[in-house]
């Protein structure tokens, strides 16, 4: 991957963390022990990542570079190494799906062949639209509900090809469902309902 | 200190060592390519396997600190086969584009996969390719060869002190690159030439040149500073082709700046190669050696003695300068100097002009101060080694002058020779934390002393140097920082005015009052050459630059790389440059063509060939009987107590590629010069 290929070929003219990000770095910069401030270049990444409609401009890199005191080529590498780190624009929901072992099995290939036939991106792309990216990415540590979809911070899980059909459509509609199973069940409680501990009280559904 | 069996021998190595050192130590050779006795170990390749008794499977011996008793076998079976997977697995991706590849026939690579490579691949399916980066003007990049050792991002982060290369991606999708591709800003950015094992990196100027079994290999000096870094040059037929660092660990360990290697093809361009007369239509014209001289000695024939100078450059070779020398002796004119730039260094007192620590000296310093100098563009190579004292000690360092980049952190006093005053006289705070230190230093560069004031700051300079304790038994932490290769042999030689003699300035202002009618310029360019216009010039070089410009004779000299000549470096050591190559048409080495024009005036030197010349300089100056050797200088009272004046310290040079006629003529130093240019404007604009 060339550096042209890497980044985004327009990039902002300015990078400016706003006040809510300062907050969050301060806390960052201040888990780590005097002079280890380099320690948190990951956070702060992660922070202008946020702030920027999820991605990483150049100057943002910059920026970052000098209030760690890092050269700007290590910020890159790192920027660069973890595919979390956007450092293109992505659309406003970005849709990261596991193909790894346990979701392949549960059929995450459903997944993306409903992602390629209604917004026809592959992984890595934008849809003709803007609203949305996708990538596929290795495990996302929730395979006990494979296969899933990560929009943006939220997981969807038990996931076919309806259902993912349904989500990208509701996503269209500005009216994302509610995160989680979309087969409803908790947690990770076994597919048809508790088998044990059944006389516990259920916790409201998230959200 | 640790014992250990390798391959049935016993070694002993120093703490700390690892077990690729104990093997080496014991004769056993281990193939690496991250591995780079210079750099961090990255311990990524793991060619240099080898066999651990106890351990499980084969070890990276160079990430593996020897330990006691360790059993080691670099020769089992299973090393074999590990290296011969690990070399495998190498090249899957690499092109095997060896017969296109400059790096044949010097390539790590190739001859590692003599030892421990498959005739056939394995792997069916594609290779990878990966876009070439742009570096600058001197770094050519085929990055799909590229193995990542990360040799080249460790160097320019570690000794260069430029942290503008760097890995982006992770895993198969790993690319070295600058930052967005910038030009690596760094005055050693070719180093990393040399150092990356495969050919991904590779000489921008000399690409599809020469294979390195055509090449004549000479050792020499460089001369394009006044370190002498010990250099090759490689020559096919009469062509200087490239110059690589040779090892020595007292000045340039194995690193050289690449203005000495680039700016050779400056010998190829704008060349003196038959002597020129002026005639009455004001141009130069081509003539014999027999009608220059003639025209020459006619003139001094007519001009007496006291009205005559003769001015030495700043890459001219010891043997020409006592040739001169000598034949102005004859002639009975006092009026001689070598120090164009017009640096108040008088030729008295050895300790007062050379750098007293010598450059190995540095790793022992504990705090320093610089003074109107950049050694960063002076001498590059010991930059480094600044740097690197200062990684491992963090000492403190200072500077007056302007403020400047040097790759480590400095402390700008500002630009007021006042401040030195104060250092001087202790009231400055920097001065306690000199006189705490045990190994202090003082460099001074040639903008502190080539001012009006200049013979008051070396007053200065000695002030402070006695005052915190710079001069011990051990220790003499006085160091004058040149960068006109020639300067300390000429001093050493006495090239400066005699009894009532001029200057520099002296004979240029002269000069211009119609005062001088008479003036030899030895390879001197880096004058106001408009002060010429009156007298009667000769200029004996190799360039076609300002000096010849102005003259009324030219006689065309050898360039350093075409003579046998002697050096002194600014610590001092004679070095002696070797001839790697034939001066052009008609040129000549200096010393001779002074030897013949001597008898065309009956005053004829006496000596006949270069070792005669030698034997006499010798017999006058006796350090140029030891060659490579540091001799010491006893130290002794120096400079001018006065005044000194209140403007601005400058370094002794604000620019690094143009600085002498080689490399003004050389089309590679002006591309770097041109990039150098725009990156500084790119970060003024921000
Ligand atoms: S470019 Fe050369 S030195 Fe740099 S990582 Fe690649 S192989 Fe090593
Ligand atoms: S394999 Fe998909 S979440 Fe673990
Ligand atoms: S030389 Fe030991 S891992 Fe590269």
């Amino acid at each position: 991957m060339s550096i042209q290929t890497l980044i985004a070929e327009e990039q902002p003219e300015h990078f400016a963390f706003d006040k809510a990000s300062e907050k969050e770095i301060k806390k960052a910069i201040s888990k780590y022990p005097e002079g280890r401030q380099a320690s948190a270049v990951k956070s702060l990444l992660y922070i202008a990542q946020k702030q920027n409609d999820n991605w990483i401009p150049v100057k943002a890199i910059e920026e970052i570079a000098k209030r760690l005191d890092m050269a700007e080529m290590r910020v890159l590498e790192v920027a660069s190494f973890y595919s979390m780190f956007n450092l293109k624009p992505v659309g406003k929901y970005y849709l990261q799906a596991c193909g790894t072992t346990p979701c392949m099995l549960r059929g995450s290939d459903d997944v993306m062949r409903c992602i390629k036939d209604k917004l026809d991106i592959s992984s890595g792309e934008t849809s003709a639209c803007g609203k949305f990216s996708l990538l596929e990415v290795e495990c996302l540590g929730a395979c006990v509900n494979a296969p899933i979809l990560q929009v943006n911070d939220d997981f969807y899980e038990d996931l076919d090809y309806q259902a993912t059909k349904d989500l990208l459509e509701a996503l269209e509609a500005d009216s994302p469902p509610d995160v989680g199973s979309v087969m409803g069940r908790q947690g990770s409680e076994a597919e048809g309902g508790a088998t044990t501990l059944k006389a516990a009280k259920r916790s409201g559904k998230k959200k | 200190m640790p014992k250990l069996t390798v391959d049935g021998i016993e070694v002993e190595v120093e703490d700390g060592a690892t077990v690729l050192q104990a093997c080496e130590e014991a004769g056993a050779e281990i193939p690496r390519f991250c591995y780079h006795e210079r750099l961090s170990i990255a311990g990524n390749c793991r060619m240099c396997l080898v066999d651990m008794e106890r351990a499980p499977k084969p070890v990276a011996s160079c990430a593996m600190p020897a330990g006691d008793g360790m059993v080691i076998s670099t020769k089992s079976e299973r090393v074999k086969k590990a290296r011969e997977g690990v070399m495998e697995f190498l090249l899957v991706n690499h092109p095997l584009d060896c017969p296109i590849c400059d790096q044949g026939g010097e390539c790590d690579l190739q001859d590692q996969a003599m030892g421990y490579g498959h005739d056939a691949s394995r792997y069916g399916e594609n290779k990878r390719a990966v876009s070439e980066k742009h570096m600058g003007p001197l770094i050519k990049t085929v990055m799909t060869r590229c193995i990542h050792c990360t040799r080249c991002v460790r160097f320019s982060t570690e000794v260069a002190g430029v942290a503008d290369l760097g890995a982006i991606g992770r895993g198969e999708g790993v690319e070295i690159t600058t930052y967005l591709e910038k030009t690596l800003a760094s005055e050693l950015s070719a180093n990393v030439i040399d150092l990356c094992p495969v050919g991904a990196l590779t000489s921008r100027p000399y690409a599809f040149v020469a294979r390195p079994w055509e090449l004549n290999k000479v050792e020499s000096i460089d001369v394009s500073d006044a370190m002498g870094a010990n250099i090759r040059i490689d020559a096919r037929g009469n062509q200087v082709l490239r110059v690589l660092p040779r090892l020595n660990e007292d000045i340039n360990e194995e690193w050289i700046s690449d203005k000495a290697r680039y700016a050779i093809d400056g010998l190829r361009r704008q060349r003196l190669d038959k002597p020129y007369l002026r005639g009455e239509d004001g141009r130069l014209h081509p003539v014999s050696w027999d009608d220059a001289f003639a025209a020459i000695a006619g003139r001094m024939k007519k001009t007496k003695a006291d009205k005559m100078a003769a001015i030495a450059g700043d890459q001219i070779d010891a043997e020409a300068m006592f040739a001169l020398k000598s034949l102005f002796e004859k002639v009975g004119s006092p009026h001689i100097d070598c120090r164009q730039d017009g640096a108040k260094l008088t030729a008295k007192n050895r300790s007062s002009y050379i750098f007293n620590t010598t450059i190995a000296g540095i790793d022992e310093a504990d705090a320093i101060v610089i003074i109107g100098s950049n050694p960063r563009i002076e001498a590059p190579v010991m930059n480094a080694r600044i740097r690197r004292r200062y990684l491992n000690a963090q000492i403190p360092i200072a500077h007056i002058g302007p403020e400047l980049d040097l790759t480590y952190p400095v402390e700008n006093l500002g630009d007021d020779m006042a401040v030195l005053e104060a250092l001087a006289s202790g009231k400055h705070p920097f001065a306690k934390q000199l006189k705490k230190a045990k190994k202090p230093m003082v460099i001074v560069g040639m903008g502190a002393l080539r001012r009006a004031d200049g013979s008051a700051v070396m007053a200065l300079c000695h002030q402070l140097a006695e005052g915190v304790g710079m001069v011990t038994a051990d220790w003499n932490g006085f160091n004058v920082l040149h960068h006109a290769a020639a300067r300390v042999a000429g001093l050493d030689l006495g090239f400066v005015p005699g009894k009532g003699g001029k200057d520099v300035q002296g004979i240029l202002s002269a000069a211009t009052k119609g005062e001088m009618d008479f003036v030899w310029l030895l390879g001197a360019d880096e004058l106001d050459t408009d002060m010429l216009a009156k007298p009667f010039v000769v200029y004996q070089g190799h360039h076609g630059d300002k000096g010849a410009q102005c003259a009324d004779v030219v006689l065309p000299g050898a360039a350093w790389a075409e003579k046998d000549g002697l050096y002194v470096n600014f610590e001092g050591r004679v070095q002696m440059a070797r001839r790697a190559a034939f001066p052009p048409g008609d040129a000549r080495e200096d010393w001779a063509i002074l030897r013949a024009f001597s008898e065309t005036i009956n005053k004829t030197l006496s000596f006949d060939s270069l070792n005669e010349l030698r034997k006499q300089m010798v017999a006058e100056v006796p350090v140029f009987a030891k060659l490579d050797e540091i001799q010491p200088a006893k130290w002794a009272k120096f400079g001018r107590t006065a005044k000194v004046k209140s403007e601005p310290v400058e370094a002794g040079l604000d620019e690094f590629y143009m600085t002498s006629a080689i490399s003004r003529a050389s089309e590679t130093m002006a591309e770097c010069y041109q990039a150098n240019q725009a990156g500084k404007s790119a970060i003024a604009a921000e």
